[in-house]
């Protein structure tokens, strides 16, 4: 069963099912992901965005289906839990710093424990990743002394240092204010550029246009659309994406 | 942030109303027609002499001033107070990570451990648990040999931080039921720090791969730990009272030393006032004191 699928795409997910109690949060997902595609989800509140690519790296477990990164099966495994989530960085929407670290030491937390590299190694790559977000200078100060934007940005790079060959975002911009987005943004254009894999869960519809090679549109738990983003915004296939799409471009 | 700023204005105080003062003068009146039914009543002989005695009294050889009994008794439940707020926090810290921890019969263990001593009044759980370390574990660590048997500087490192040598079996058994019995409050509130933590703190780390183990240990408890501290201290300054419990297995603590010497002077009255005061002064102090200290810790840096 683990060899049917997986080692074609860097994330595949098939007929994947999600239940909190008797409510169904995920119905039978597919959805495969090319190395260095990248994916825009979008859809109502409560469509089951957040909890599909929770999946992914095992923040919510799936109840029915079954999930592949970069050809390993997602199982009840402690390690093998362990392992997929070194592979796939995650990007909340309130960001989840560690409030009583420094901004180094949020970035090297992860590569000391689980990368083994030692801490002057960790330190290196950790101001790496700080210069590619541009806040180096703000290495020592401890996230609540950030902007939200800067904070955001703080945990784009710290998913970085895993050196991870899969990014989740779920809904990065949408506790941030307005001035503070476009420097967040900037930055996840240029990791799309270099040829990260990611998926995307964004009402940032600017942004979709810009990088996404499709588009999945989500409504009450299910995949209701996949199309790339041109034909997605012009030409929607059903009622319930133009609905959608009606309410969030009208403002 | 802007810098040159004028300070807020000072906060304005509430003036004193005719209710208050009314009310300060009922409970003035009720003090003193008790006080007056007291000498009426009791035509009680008041003399405070002896037992202030057993405070400073002077060295009858030389002279010289020397603490007494009761300031004994108190350092004893200081020092009662001090070791076993350290040795609870410990069981509290491990039971109270039992508590949260994703292995079902830890969590049976801590639960269980935390209900038996929450249910039962402490004097029965310090008469049962007392009879047990007692004649089973005492013996079995051979410490009153140890201590018997130690250098005189041992003696005297354990004279002073812990009690006088030929009674360290009797203060080590006190220390253990208090720390036994103020543990599962301790888990309690170490398990309410722990849960205080925001969820997303676990993802955060958890995203990263970090395993259980490592959560706990670099991000959740860091944090809990900093929420835990003021409800500690404060555990410590109830352990100061409730070491009065230990004077029944005969730790010569401060209720201990009050027994003595009411018992001595025949004192009753005047030497439970002259205990009664020396708590409250050891606990206010304290209490004042770690009210200061959590003003001025840094605030969360959230
Ligand atoms: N832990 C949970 N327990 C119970 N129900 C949950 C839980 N998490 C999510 N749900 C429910 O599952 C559904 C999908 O939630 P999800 O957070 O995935 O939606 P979403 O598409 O991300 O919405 P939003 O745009 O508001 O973030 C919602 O109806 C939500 O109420
Ligand atoms: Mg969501």
């Amino acid at each position: 069963m683990s060899e049917s699928g997986g080692d074609r795409y860097m994330l595949e997910m098939q007929g994947v099912g999600k239940w909190f109690g008797n409510f169904c949060a995920l119905y039978d997902i597919d959805l495969q992901v090319r190395s260095g595609e990248k994916v825009v989800v979008c859809g109502p509140s409560g469509s089951g965005k957040s909890t599909m690519i929770r999946c992914v790296n095992r923040l919510e477990e799936h109840q029915a289906g079954h999930i592949f990164v970069d050809g390993t099966e997602l199982t009840d495994d402690t390690k093998n839990i362990e392992l997929i989530r070194r592979e796939v960085g995650m990007v909340f929407q309130h960001f989840n710093l560690f409030p009583h670290l420094s901004v180094r030491r949020n970035l090297t937390l992860g590569p000391i424990r689980n990368l083994n590299l030692s801490k002057n190694e960790a330190d290196e790559r950790a101001m790496q990743y700080l210069e590619r977000v541009r806040i180096a200078e703000q290495a020592d100060k401890f996230p609540s002394q950030l902007s939200g934007g800067q904070q955001q940005r703080v945990a784009i790079a710290r998913a970085l240092c895993m050196q991870p060959k899969l990014m989740l975002f779920d809904e990065p911009t949408s506790a941030l204010d307005p001035e503070m987005i476009s420097g967040v943004l900037e930055v996840m254009v240029e990791l799309a550029q270099d040829g990260m894999t990611m998926v995307c869960v964004t009402h940032e519809m600017g942004f979709a246009r810009q990088v996404a090679d499709r588009m999945v549109f989500m409504d009450s738990g299910e995949i209701v659309e996949v199309a790339p983003p041109d034909r997605f915004f012009s030409d929607p296939e059903t009622e319930r994406t133009k609905l959608f799409l009606s309410q969030i471009l009208s403002h | 942030m802007t810098v040159d700023r004028s300070p807020p204005p000072a906060e304005r105080r509430r003036p004193i109303q005719k209710l208050d003062v009314g009310v300060i003068t009922l409970v003035i009146l009720l003090f003193a027609y008790v006080v007056y039914r007291v000498d009426y009543v009791l035509v009680y002989d008041w003399d405070w002499e002896p037992v202030l005695n057993f405070i400073v009294t002077t060295d009858p050889e030389t002279g010289s001033w020397m603490v007494n009994l009761l300031v004994e008794g108190l350092m004893m439940t200081l020092r009662l107070a001090f070791w076993g707020t350290i040795v609870a926090a410990v069981i509290g810290l491990l039971m109270g990570l039992c508590r949260v921890s994703g292995d079902l019969f830890l969590r049976m263990m801590s639960r269980l451990y935390v209900e038996l001593i929450r249910n039962t009044p402490p004097l029965v759980f310090i008469f049962v648990f007392y009879f047990f370390i007692s004649s089973q574990i005492m013996p079995l660590l051979g410490v009153e040999e140890f201590a018997r048997e130690a250098s005189p500087t041992t003696q005297k490192v354990i004279g002073l931080f812990f009690s006088p040598i030929g009674l360290f079996g009797n203060f080590l058994a006190g220390v253990i039921c208090l720390a036994m019995f103020e543990g599962a409050y301790i888990t309690e509130i170490v398990r309410a720090g722990i849960q205080s933590i925001d969820k997303g703190q676990w993802e955060g780390a958890r995203a990263i791969g970090l395993s259980r183990f490592n959560v706990m240990r670099d991000v959740i408890l860091p944090q809990a730990i900093r929420k835990i501290l003021p409800p500690l201290a404060g555990q410590f300054i109830t352990l100061v009272k409730d070491s009065a419990i230990v004077a029944l297995i005969s730790v010569q603590e401060l209720t201990f030393s009050g027994i003595e010497v009411a018992a001595t002077t025949t004192r009753v009255f005047e030497t439970w006032i002259v205990v009664g005061a020396m708590y409250f002064v050891v606990c206010y102090v304290f209490a004042v004191l770690f009210r200061r200290w959590e003003t001025s810790m840094p605030q969360d840096r959230r």
